[in-house]
Parts: structure tokens; sequence; C-alpha cells
């Protein structure tokens, strides 16, 4: 990491050929070269310079037909100037000289304006980055005719069944590249899409979604029909009493209660006194099964290899059978610390520091159906939705199930149930952990995508039912 | 910007648009924010760019983009038809959109002082000092503090004669302190959480907040609430401040009163609503005193849902959501007008962004005032708990079953505060909550709350919406339900 190594900038995803609508490495590597020529000329000190590129579609459909169709192409231009020991950032998406003149006047506006700032370091030197490959021509290429072709058959499934549905299928690239005045250059591009859909009957609603670099590792028939088989089984729910119940989150549920947890593991939440891991790091807090790290370069994970400064990420194991173990740090708060940078700062200036951002729990051996099978009374979670905080530092979350709550009898899935509040806190769910799954990449709709199980927990808290 | 929209219209029809709109936008933004004494991030930004919406083959389309020449803009036209030609593929149904004459406007929301124009200088050294002003409690371990100022240029065109240009003019500012002690972290922001106020307005909002004279307290109280006593779980009674009855509008009224949510085209992601159309001038939302709004024009003050027209070309409008308890209207736009026997669009269609598709939102939801003073209703109450300032938020996604909690709340005993109370919250049934009302604050306690946070759509987009609320009394809630533990 140090200057004197030999100048090498990162380049990931080199299958992109020509099937991208992406600009070329070459090109991004001229544009931040003409921002550093710029913004030397207009007396910054010293520049980075981020460029982020995306090419998105997405197909949403509702009552069985297409409602909505979107296309969008932005590049943007962020400039952070350092000038006499402060610093501030300017963007924009006019990528013309004088545009970019404009952003870089702008920015030593903003940085003039401030006090010095102490803390502030030199930009980060040279990198050296470890290669990820996450650009899936096919993804690439997918049409609005393939989607809406997709589409149409998940619906066909919903008329044939008396269902109605409602869901999207996006596909798209995105790529993001950071240099900086002192020769550090990094580039990642990556392909994503996106099936989900809500099955409606009667009163009833389940859902299914997938998420992956390559489309095809995405079945949306495969989807439609878990959607529609669950809906079909969701009807007639009976309501049952609040109170503490054994529950088996699927996955994306498991995701959307302990996705709340990144931002406690970053070193400037618990310097700021508003992370759960206060006075808590090294201590047992959670059960002896739960292990957390932070894993960009794992095969199930999106998103590059590197943070907002250009600081390759680390592998950073979070908890330890239970116990705290790490936090992630920026390069200010590892100086601060004595500990080296891990690589999950965002970019500067900013007042939050740093986070991981992608999350990979521990899983286990128990499928579903056998989390199923040794359950004598509990629930089946297909979903959460509308999960807020309500105790910080207790890590006590409210919010409510969704799309398919069944109950569970003697090993088996008896019948569908009303929704339920839930107000439970999220150490103590930890704690609780039963069973464990094959660690998935999941969705929802709370957290960003992270690699979680399936966990059976027990004494989960539901504090009121609602009337569906 | 007419050049490119006109050239964007053009290119849609040529390949077989039926109908088109187009919005050329210029966003500007500037954010500024201290913690702990330092400055945190200071930031500026603009974005520029063209959506297009296009009907072609009876089906939807829309692209968008930022290469702003005539060949990037009449590509984007032609990408929006190939993709409404694709939608054709899977349509069960024509669109049918109420009619709407086409305008030639310009509009520039009013403002006293352009915020962007205010040295820099003086923004943080405002920031900096109330900053300073809450350091000096002892107990407090973290401050914040942070302005946000916006400037929106939108062109709109559309295929039916359409040009307006709206200038719209956003600024936000707040304050908070936070004090870790023992197993606990309590809050207190002024003069809202998540950024404080927003409005339509320009850097007189900031000076109007004066945040040096709340610094102290807001400091103090956050260090107090850790010897304050448990809110207790019971049935009672409960008022609640403005801002957080703003956030209960916005929640349990707001949100089901979107057409579109009704309809069940955000049934995936946002959810749908209890409101279904059998409901409309039969359900008793509230209880009598309860009228309800959705009111997008200046008339009804400088909000987040202001503006003349919205991104369909609709002019803003009023809209009696709730009269004397009485449920009796939707928020709508041109194609779901007709599905609740409306002849035009409620002008609900907002968007984000040049590069987002406009979907109905909220404008200005507002409670209307009532007739009590403050004093009078704390008077009035012999028993009950006060609760301010939203803390977390949540609610069932078809808008039954929701649940607050509150920076902090207050024991009423006897017509008085007697005490301070922390982990305030409350829970309940939409219909039943505001059936249970009984008493709204007058007019000198109204004040129009910007909600500068909702998400909704896939894409996701981020709106600004208005409530105007005072403070109101409810009986026979369920108080304390965040807390419980069996």
């Amino acid at each position: 990491m140090s200057a004197q190594r030999k100048p090498r900038g990162a380049r990931i995803g080199k299958n992109a050929g020509s099937s991208t609508h992406l600009l070329s490495e070459r090109d991004l590597r001229r544009s931040i070269d003409t921002v550093l020529r710029l913004a030397k000329v207009a007396g910054a000190a010293e520049t980075e310079v981020h460029l982020d590129e995306v090419v998105d579609a997405l197909t949403r459909f509702a009552n069985n037909a297409i409602h909505q169709n979107v296309a969008e192409h932005g590049l943007t231009v962020s400039i952070r100037t350092v000038v006499d020991g402060r610093t501030a950032r300017a963007t924009t998406n006019r990528i013309d000289e004088d545009s970019l003149r404009a952003a870089i006047d702008a920015s030593l506006s903003l940085a003039h304006s401030q006090p010095q700032d102490p803390r502030l370091l030199p930009l980060a030197a040279r990198q050296r980055y470890r290669p990820v490959n996450r650009f899936v021509k096919q993804t690439a290429a997918l049409t609005p005719e393939d989607r809406a072709r997709a589409v149409r058959r998940a619906c066909d499934l919903a008329v044939k069944h008396g269902q109605t549905a409602a869901g999207i299928y996006s596909s798209g690239e995105s790529q993001t590249a950071v240099g900086n005045s002192r020769g550090l250059f990094a580039a990642y591009r990556e392909t994503h899409a996106e099936f989900s859909i809500t099955m409606q009957e009667e009163l009833a609603a389940s859902w299914a979604k997938a998420n992956a670099a390559s489309v095809a590792d995405i079945d949306p028939q495969e989807l439609a029909a878990r959607a529609s088989e669950k809906a079909h089984r969701a009807t007639n729910a009976q309501e049952l009493s609040p109170g503490r119940y054994t529950v088996i989150l699927e996955p994306a549920a498991a995701l959307d209660l302990v996705g709340f947890l990144f931002y406690d593991f970053a070193a400037t939440a618990v310097q700021d006194k508003r992370s759960c891991l206060n006075n808590r790091m090294g201590k047992q807090l959670f059960g002896k099964n739960v292990t957390i790290a932070d894993d960009v370069y794992h095969p199930l994970q999106l998103g590059a290899p590197f943070d907002g400064e250009g600081i390759p990420r680390q592998r950073v194991l979070l908890v330890d059978r239970g116990i705290p173990k790490n936090l992630v740090y920026a390069r200010t708060t590892a100086k601060a610390a004595r500990k080296k940078p891990t690589g999950h700062g965002f970019p500067l200036p900013n007042e939050y520091g740093e986070a991981p951002m992608n999350l990979v729990f521990t899983g286990g051996n128990s499928s579903l159906e056998e989390m199923i099978a040794s359950t004598d009374r509990g629930l089946l979670v297909t979903r959460l939705w509308y999960i807020r905080e309500v105790d910080p530092y207790e890590k006590i979350m409210t919010g409510m199930t969704r799309d398919g709550l069944f109950l569970v009898e003697r090993g088996r899935v008896a019948s569908a149930v009303r929704n339920f509040r839930f107000n439970q806190s999220i150490l103590e769910m930890l704690r609780n952990v039963e069973l464990l799954g094959p660690a998935v990449r999941a969705t929802g709709e709370e957290a960003f995508e992270m690699v979680v199980p399936a966990m059976k927990v027990r004494d989960f808290h539901f504090s009121e039912v609602t009337k569906f | 910007m007419w050049d490119f929209g006109t050239h964007a219209l053009d290119t849609a029809r040529l390949r077989g648009a039926s109908y088109a709109d187009v919005r050329v936008m210029h966003l500007r933004q500037r954010d500024l924010t201290t913690k702990n004494g330092q400055v945190g991030t200071l930031a500026q930004s603009e974005s520029i760019g063209l959506g297009i919406r296009v009907l072609a083959n009876g089906a939807w389309g829309f692209s968008s983009t930022d290469r702003l020449t005539r060949d990037g803009v009449s590509g984007c036209a032609a990408q929006a038809v190939a993709i409404a030609k694709a939608s054709a593929l899977a349509k069960r149904g024509e669109v049918v959109m109420a009619p709407e004459a086409a305008y030639v406007d310009s509009w520039q929301s009013p403002f006293h002082k352009d915020s962007f124009e205010i040295p820099l200088e003086t923004q943080l050294t405002l920031l900096l000092a109330a900053d300073a002003e809450m350091r000096r409690v002892k107990g407090v371990t973290l401050t914040e503090t942070g302005m946000q100022f916006r400037k929106i240029d939108s062109w709109f065109a559309s295929s039916i004669g359409s040009r307006i240009h709206q200038r719209k003019v956003i600024t936000g500012c707040g304050i908070a302190a936070t004090s870790f002690q023992a197993d606990e972290i309590q809050k207190r922001s002024y003069p809202n959480s998540f950024g404080g106020q927003h409005a339509l307005q320009g850097y007189e909002l900031v000076e109007s907040l004066e945040l040096l004279e709340h610094a102290s307290r807001v400091a103090e109280e956050a260090v107090a609430l850790h010897s304050a006593a448990q809110c207790p779980q019971e049935t009672g009674t409960l008022i609640l401040g403005g801002t957080q009855l703003g956030l209960q509008i916005h929640e349990s009224i707001g949100h089901p009163i979107e057409l579109d949510r009704v309809l069940g085209q955000e049934a995936n992601f946002a959810g749908t609503s209890f409101l279904t159309l059998d409901q409309l001038n039969k359900l008793r939302y509230g209880s009598d005193i309860v009228n309800v709004v959705a009111d997008a024009r200046l008339d009804h003050g400088r909000g987040l849902g202001t503006f003349a027209y919205d991104d369909e070309g609709v002019p803003a409008q009023r809209t009696d959501i709730i009269q004397d308890g009485q449920f009796r209207g939707y928020l709508s736009n041109r194609e779901t007008a007709h599905l609740v026997g409306l002849k035009r669009s409620s002008g609900s269609m907002r968007t984000e962004s040049w590069n987002r598709l406009p979907i109905i939102r909220m404008t200005n939801i507002s409670l209307l005032p009532g007739t009590w003073s403050f004093d009078d209703l704390l008077a009035d109450t012999d028993d009950g708990t006060l609760m301010e300032t939203n803390r977390s938020w949540s609610i069932d996604d078809r808008r039954y079953q929701f649940q607050f909690s509150t920076e902090i709340g207050w024991e009423i005993k006897g017509g008085k505060k007697v005490r301070m109370l922390k982990n305030p919250s409350y829970s309940g049934i939409t219909t039943e909550f505001w059936n249970s009302c009984d008493a709204i604050c007058d007019t000198h306690h109204w004040t129009l709350w910007g909600t500068p946070n909702c998400g909704k759509g896939q894409p996701m987009q981020t709106m600004g919406t208005g409530h105007g609320a005072s403070p109101a009394r409810f009986r026979n809630i369920r108080i304390g339900t965040a807390f419980s533990n069996s």
C-alpha cells in the first residue's frame, strides 16, 4: 500500500467486452485525469474524483399486466478538493469542461468556507486490489421484450390460478471508479438482475424474490410458482393471540432484521456512542452459533472491492461464535484507534465514517423442512415489513409480518395466520437461535442484500395483531 | 430546455406514441452538517437530464437520459416508445386518461432569502454555534446539526400542448443532541427529528427557527430522559404534538388514500390500502371534528407538497379527504381518476427527478385546525400522556395497524404536565384511532410540517410531503406497547 509500489489500478469485470453500454476503462481514466488537471490549475492542493455510471431498466407489473416500464442512463462526477487542511465535495452530471471547472470551483469554495480540520489525512496513495468478476454479458443484454415475456408468463400463471400478480423484473449494469492526485485509481463494474413477485388470492398474499449478478441465477417462473402456491396456502388466515412464539424466519425475514446491525459495527458509531456495541465488544453478546463477517469477496456478494477513498476492502470477522470481535475502519477512524483501515469508509467528507456493507452470516445444516419438522408449535415467517428501530442500544426493532405467516404445529404447516406486529431485540434474538439453514444471498425490502441463513428462533415477541 | 422537450415529443410521435410528456429537470442541492463541533458533510451537487413517458400500442414506456444532445434526446425518446411496445406484450386493458387542458405557464415558489446566496461562513457559524451550545450540557455524548438547500427547475411539455416551467426552492434545518449513559441511548431533536423542518422556503426558514435559543433545552432534555420514568403500558388518553401528528397523518391517511395503492399497483412493494373503492363516501374515517384535505396550492402554505402544476401537467388543487369524519376522496392521476367517478385528476403525480417516472404521491395532506388553545387542552385533560417528536414509525402494508414511538413524553395529571416520561410509544388501528379524536388545537398552533424522506415506487423515489397539524387529543389509546415484553 505504500506510494513506492508500482502503480496499479484495478479493472474488474474484464469480460465486459463490447456488450456493455458503459464507458470504457480508458474513458474513465481520461475523465478522471481531466478533472485532476483542471483542479490543479484551479488551485486544489489535492483532488479525488469519483465517477459513477448506471444503465438500468425495470419492468413493473400489477393486476396481471405491465403498468410501468422504465429505463435510465446516468453518469455523475464527484470531485473532492483539499486545500489548506480543508476539504469539500461537489457533484455534477454535466461532463463538459466548463461544467467540471464550475464543480471544482464549487468544491474549493465550500472547502475554503470552513475551519481547518486537524484530523484530515492526505489522500490515499496507490493501492493493490484483489480482482473480482461480476459482470455478466447475458444480464447486460437483457431486453424489454425479454422481461415482458417473463412477466407475461408469471401473470398467466396467476390468471390460471385465479390470482393477481404484482412485481418487478429489473436488470442493469453499473460501474464506479475513483482516482486521485496521488495516482490512486480503481474501477469496478457489475451487472445485476432482480425478480420480485407478490401473488394475491382473495385477501391473502405471498411473495418471492431473487437478486443476482447473473440473470441465469434468477428463475422468474419458479419464483412465481412458489409465491402462487404460498398465496393459496395463506388464504383463510386465523387470528392468534400475540405473545412469544418460536419462529422460523425464511432468509428474507432474517435478513431484514439482522441487516439493521450493519452500522453498529462502524468504528465511528462506537466512537459516537450510538452503537449497540458500546461497552459490549469482546463479550458473549449472541449465541455461540452466531458468526458474522464482512466479506465483499464472498461469491454471493456484489459491490466494489474498495471504499470511498479507494482503500481495498478487507474481509473482517465481526462476530466470532457470538462475541463481537472487530469493527470496520475508515482511514481517519483507523488512525485515531491505531488500527489499519479496513476499506469500509464512505466518500469524504461525511459524519458517518464507515460501515460493513457485505455481511456474511455463517450458516448451518438445517433445511427449512427440518426446522418445521422439529417445531411443536411455532410460526413460519415469509417476510417482514416496515421495520424501524425502537431502542438503539437494546436494538429493539418493530415491524410487521407480511405476505405469508403460517402456524406450525407438531412438525407441519397447519394453517395461515393473521399478520402480527413484533417488538423484538435483535440482540436477544441472536441469543435465541436454535437452528440455522445454509447461508444464501438473501434479498428483502428493508436491508440491502446480504448472505444470511434461515433461522429458527425461540421466544420471538409479537405484541399485536392486525386485521388481515 | 424547451428545444430538448419538443425534440423528444416529436421523436416519440414519429415512432408511434399516441401520447407523450417530457420533463427536463435541473436539481441543485447543498448539504451542510456538523457533528461534535466539527464540520461533517460539506457538499454541493447538481443533476440535469430528461425523462420522457409515452403511450404506444396502448401501454406505457419511460426512458431517461443525462445526454442532453439532439442524438441523446431522440435516442431516449425512441427507447421509451420501444419499451412501451414491449409493455404491450403484457397488457390487459387500454389506458384511459382523464381530459386535461393544455397550459403554458411559468411559476416560482416564493422565498425571501436565497439560501444559496447566503455566505457559507454564515451558515456554518450558526450550525457550529448551536452545536457548541448543546455540547455545553454535561452528559451529552453526540451533537448534530444540519442544513439542506435545494433548487429544482422543471420544464414540462406534453403532446397535448402544455409548456410549464416551475422552480421550487426548498430549505431544511435542524439540530439534535444524543446522550449515552449506562445501557441507554436518548435523543432530542429540534424542531423535528430526521433533519428538522423542511419547507418550500428560503433561508428565512432557518432564521425563523432560532436554533441557538433551543439548543440548550434540547441537550438538557436528552440527558434528563435517562432519569425520567419509563412510559407506562396502559390504555388511556393521548395528546400528540404537531410534528408527531404530522407523521401520523402521513402514514395512516396520506398513504392509504393513494389510488395506485388502492388499485393494487404498489402491491409488491409499498403495499395496498384498506380504503377499497367501496369505502368512498361511506367509511366513518374519524370523529366529527376530523377534517383532512390534500392541498397543493400555495394558499395552503409553503409546504413540501406545494406546487403550481403536478408532473403530469395538472394544476394544483385542494381535495377533501375527510370531511366531518367521513371519507371523501383519494389522491388520483389522469389514468385513475375515472375509476372513482372523477372527471379530472386530483393533481397528485410527482417525480423525484428527471430519471424517475411520475407516480401518485401525497401533496400537503393536512388536518385542519380545531378550536382549542393548547393550554386549554392540557387543562381539560385529567389523566393522559403527551408525546412529542417522532423516534420510530411503522404501519402494516394495508395501513391498518400502526405503532409510533417518540423522543419524549409527559405525564398529564389534573390538567398539568407533572413529569417527563422516557421511551413513549402508542399503537392502534387507523380508523379506531381517528374516531377517538376529541380535541384539535386551533390555527395558532397549526404548522405545515415537512416530511422530506417519503419512499415509494420501484425504482425507489424519495419525495417531500407536507402535513399541516396542530396538537390533538385521542381517547382510549394503547400506550407503551413498544416496550411491552410478554
